[in-house]
Parts: C-alpha cells; structure tokens; sequence
C-alpha cells in the first residue's frame, strides 16, 4: 500500500492546485447559484454597486443572434456598466424555447414569431418587447444557375423545385431543417407559394433539396462547398462571408417574407417563481432603451460597414404589421399572483 | 490547407500570449474533467473491483452491460442530465443546469462504466492463484480487493486515463447541460464547436491543438510516475 500512496498523493496534488487556481481565477462562478435564488428572495437593488459580486441572468437565444458576436458585446458591456452577468447559451429557436418553458433561463432572445406567439399564449413568455430587425437572404452561386435573381422569395424558391424536380442537377437547395427560426421563415415562404411543407417539400425530397439539421454557419458551409442555395439571415452571412472564403452570393434580397425580427421575452414567473425577473426586467428596459438600442445599430458597422442588425425603435411605428411588436414601453416586473 | 496552416500558427499566437480567454476555457476544461475522472474512480474501482471479487448470479451480464456502455453517446448523456437537473425535472431545486457542476455529472456518468470495466479487466488479468493465495491468508474482503487493486494498480491507472481522454474530448454532453456560456461554461470542445459553427476556423484549429497538448501533457506526465514507481518496484 505504501508503494501506491506517492502515486495516488501527486494527483491529488496537482488536482488539489488546478481546482484551487480555478476558484481564484473564476470568483463569480462559485457564489453564481447563491446569487440567482437570493435575488428572488430578498428584493434586490436598482443600481448594483460595483465590486458587488455581480448578478447573474440566464439568457437563451439563438445561433444566428449568437454567432455574430453582437451578445458578447453586450455581455462585456452590461458586466461593466450593470453589475450583471449575462449567462448566454445559444440554441437552436426550437431549443432556446425548450430550454425557456423548462425555465432553465430568465430571458428568451429569439427570431420566430409563429413560435413566440405561441409561447406567450401558453402563458410561458411576458413582457415581449421588439428589439432589432435584418433580412432574410436567398443566397447561392455567383453563377446562379437556377436563374432566379429578381424574383420574390416565393417565385424564387418554386423555380428552384421545379429545376431540382425536373433533374437539374446544379440546383440544389440547402434547408436548416432544425426548427429554427431561419427554417420556420423558410416554411413560411413555401406557404405562401402555396405548397405544403411537411407533404410537398420535407416530405417529398428529391437531390435537390437537403436538410442539414445544423446551425447556420454549417448550413452556409455546405451550401458553399455544394455550390446550393440557403436561406439564411443577413447577419450570419455577413460575418461568415467575412471570417470565411465562401462561395455564396445573396441571389434574391427583396420580399415581405423575408423580414427577420428579433424580440425579448421574460419567463413568466408564475410558472417558474424561482428565475431572476428583476434583472429580466432591468435587460428587457436596457435593450430598448436609447443606448440600448444604439448599442445595437452600431454593432459590426466598422467590420462589415454597415450595422447586422437595424435597431427597432428606427421605425416610424413597429406596432403595425409586418413588424407587429411594440418595441418602446418599458416594462415593469411581472407580478406573480397570490393564489 | 491555408486554413490548417493559419490555425497552426494561430494556435502558437494564442499559447505564447497566454490569451485569458483561451486560457480559462482550457483550464475549465481541465478542472471540469479532472473532477469528473476524480469522482468516477471514487466511484468506479471499488465497484469494478466488487465485481471481480464477488461471485453472483448474472455477473457476466452485468460485466457485458458495463462493456457495452463504454459506447455511451455523449449527446445521450447530456439529455439524460439535462432532463434530470431542468429547473422543470426532478433536481430542478437544484438550478444546476447551465453550470459546470452539471458537466461534471454528466461527465461522472459518460465515463464510470469504462473505469469500472477496465478495473475489472486489469484484475482479471491477474494470476488466479494471486486471488486463492490472499483469501487463503484469512484476509478480510477489504483487505484482498485492496491488494489486489494495488496489483493491477497500472492496469487500474491505464483506465483512469482513457476516462480522462473520453471526458476532456467529449462535446455533446457538455454541450447539452453546460450551455457553452462564455465565461462561464464554455470549454475547449464547445469553444471549438462555437468557432466552427461562426466561420473562425484557424481559432477552432488553435483550440484543438490545445486540447491536446493539455492530452499529452497529463499523459506524459502519469507516465513520468508510473516509470519511477516501476524502478522503484524492483528493489522490493
């Protein structure tokens, strides 16, 4: 037994330094848990000292708002300014939602208003505000060998069937096929061309059209390396285009369906009383607050030399459609009642 | 080809600076899996070694199924985890989803059945006669598992390793419960993931090869042990 002692005594050594370094580099990471379900309990400050530990707020979101390093901005800058940790995880829109009705986070950052909507009638989401808006792109070969340039997002992508159908083989189309939220705008407009999706196009698949089931930086890849067409958000295919030698050009830009609008929402603490919905409240405020809102229009314009995503609060009125959010009145703490 | 090479240099850029970033993302992974490969050995040797020692019935099928879970999907894991500590599941009081004490159970899960079973392998490897011969010496249960443990302690340790290397290379269950939160829960593999998915891929290639420096260097470094342990064997 003495014979295996030494060994066994300088891995636990070395273990015992790595976790002791861990807990020195990363204080806030310890104490994180303490400090969500306090807040809940005690009522928290307005204005968080600095020094404080910092305040931690669980946010969902999704790939195509991730990706674009625009929330890593706003992580660093709330931290600093706040007082508050923002803990984001990028999901899938289908997955971010999962992930919010099982309140794992405090706030839903997402891009697909069929799903949003029905998350609020669920009575899962409050407090939905609208926060920015780009557009969805059809982007594909320079050459664009399906000669759909021009047409509206609908004519467009019927013609890429009846190609792919008729056994043209360089027309390919590239589906994120994820439930997310570029694949639920990509279901709307084969609704709107009249086709049913699940019987008409998932369902009856030919070479032409592919599901890749991953976020859209993959799906670009491949329709790059495939030479194909994609539906993707304008944002994404910017930042990729620009970190990447990719061989996509945006094909048909113009088209109702192709607006892409980001909204916030906070858990409804009546389902889940122990989320941080006072600083849910606080970020919602921020985001459409005046320098929430510049903070978000000025993001990737020194990169890209124009902004990823365009400020909701620009717009004349968001309230009417196609926009239909309110994007300026504040909101308050949702209230739980007491039953 | 530009893309490896760029990552390789990138990925020396990256070392020489000693990036914060990447360096508390690379030691959260070594933390993370270093307590996950700690808490399943805890776990996993006694019970490997209860296995071997004990005769009972069904213990081919159990040894068969701790076999077959060495094929565990990591994604599979993660679901379970996810599902168990969900503010909505059974541990939900907990709030454990989306921390990396989550990614050290799922990590705990992933990898026992491979300590268990290669402690099992490395005992059964063993002279037969060594098992008869303690037992025959009036030892106690303890005292012979202990023995024997100590034994087949390299076979043991060989185990251990391989559950670190699955542990700190593996993305789908980390993903799944730690949420790939910068600054918070992201590690090496969901770094990687994060920056192939944006298009960075030199970052991801500079992450990979960090990885698995992090790899050679704890290899190395149990094999720098067991060496001198071996030498010191000798003089026995």
């Amino acid at each position: 037994m003495k014979k295996v002692l030494p060994v066994f005594g300088m891995v636990l050594l070395i273990v015992a330094v790595i976790l002791t370094a861990g807990c020195v580099g990363t204080p806030g990471q310890e104490t994180g848990n303490q400090t969500v379900t306090s807040t809940v309990t005690a009522t928290p400050t307005a204005t968080p000292t600095t020094g404080a530990v910092p305040d931690q707020l669980k946010i969902a979101t999704t790939t195509s708002l991730y990706d674009t390093g625009l929330l890593d901005s706003v992580q660093d800058y709330y931290l600093e300014t706040y007082n508050v940790d923002l803990l984001i995880t990028s999901q899938g829109t289908g997955k971010a939602i999962e992930s919010a009705k099982n309140g794992d986070v405090d706030v839903l950052l997402v891009h697909s208003p069929s799903q949003e909507a029905a998350f609020i009638d669920d009575g899962y989401g409050v407090n939905h505000r609208g926060i920015a808006y780009n557009y969805f792109l059809i982007v594909g070969p320079e050459s664009d060998p399906a000669g759909i340039k021009g047409m509206t997002p609908e004519e467009g992508l019927t013609t890429l069937k009846n190609l792919g159908e008729s056994g043209e083989s360089n027309v390919i189309f590239v589906s994120r096929g994820d439930n997310s939220g570029t694949h639920s705008a990509e279901k709307n407009i084969w609704k709107a061309a009249g086709f049913n999706y699940t019987a008409d196009i998932s369902g009856n698949p030919g070479t032409w059209y592919i599901e890749t089931g991953s976020g859209m930086g993959d799906t670009l890849t491949i329709a790059g390396q495939k030479q194909a067409y994609t539906l993707t958000d304008e944002a994404t295919f910017l930042t990729y285009k620009n970190n990447n030698n990719l061989q996509l050009v945006p094909i048909i830009d113009e088209g109702a369906s192709l607006l892409n609008r980001y909204t916030v929402m906070t858990i409804n603490p009546e389902k889940y009383p122990n989320t941080n919905v006072k600083a849910a409240t606080d970020f919602t405020n921020w985001l459409i607050s005046k320098e929430g809102q510049k903070f978000i229009g000025d993001y990737g314009t020194e990169t890209y030399g124009k902004s990823l995503f365009v400020p909701m609060s620009s717009l004349a009125d968001s309230t009417v459609p196609p926009f239909s959010i309110d994007c300026s009145t504040p909101v308050t703490v949702p209230t739980v009642a007491t039953a | 080809m530009d893309e490896i090479i760029s990552g390789i240099i990138e990925a020396f850029h990256l070392i020489v600076t000693l990036d914060p970033e990447v360096m508390e993302i690379a030691q959260r992974s070594l933390t993370v899996s270093m307590e996950a490969t700690i808490i399943a050995a805890l776990i996993a040797i006694p019970l490997g070694a209860i296995i071997y020692y004990f005769s009972f019935r069904g213990k081919r099928i159990v040894i068969g199924t701790i076999q077959t879970l060495y094929a565990l999907p990591t994604v599979l894991v993660g679901l379970l985890v996810y599902l168990l500590v969900s503010n909505a599941g059974p541990l939900g009081m907990f709030r454990m989803l989306y921390t990396t004490n989550a990614m050290v159970f799922a990590q705990v899960l992933l990898i026992i059945p491979i300590i268990a079973g290669l402690t099992i392998a490395g005992l059964s490897s063993l002279d037969k006669e060594l098992k008869y011969t303690i037992q025959s010496l009036n030892a106690s249960a303890f005292q012979a598992v202990a023995t024997l443990c100590r034994e087949a302690k390299f076979a043991i340790m060989s185990g251990v390793l391989l559950a670190f290397g699955r542990a700190i290379a593996e993305v789908g269950a980390v993903m799944m419960v730690g949420g790939n939160i910068r600054h918070f829960t992201r590690t090496l593999t969901t770094a990687i993931s994060l920056n192939t998915s944006m298009g960075e891929f030199a970052t991801s290639i500079a992450l990979g090869i960090i990885l698995l420096s992090i790899a050679l260097i704890v290899n190395f470094g149990m094999n720098l042990i067991q060496t001198r342990h071996m030498g010191g064997e000798k003089d026995v």
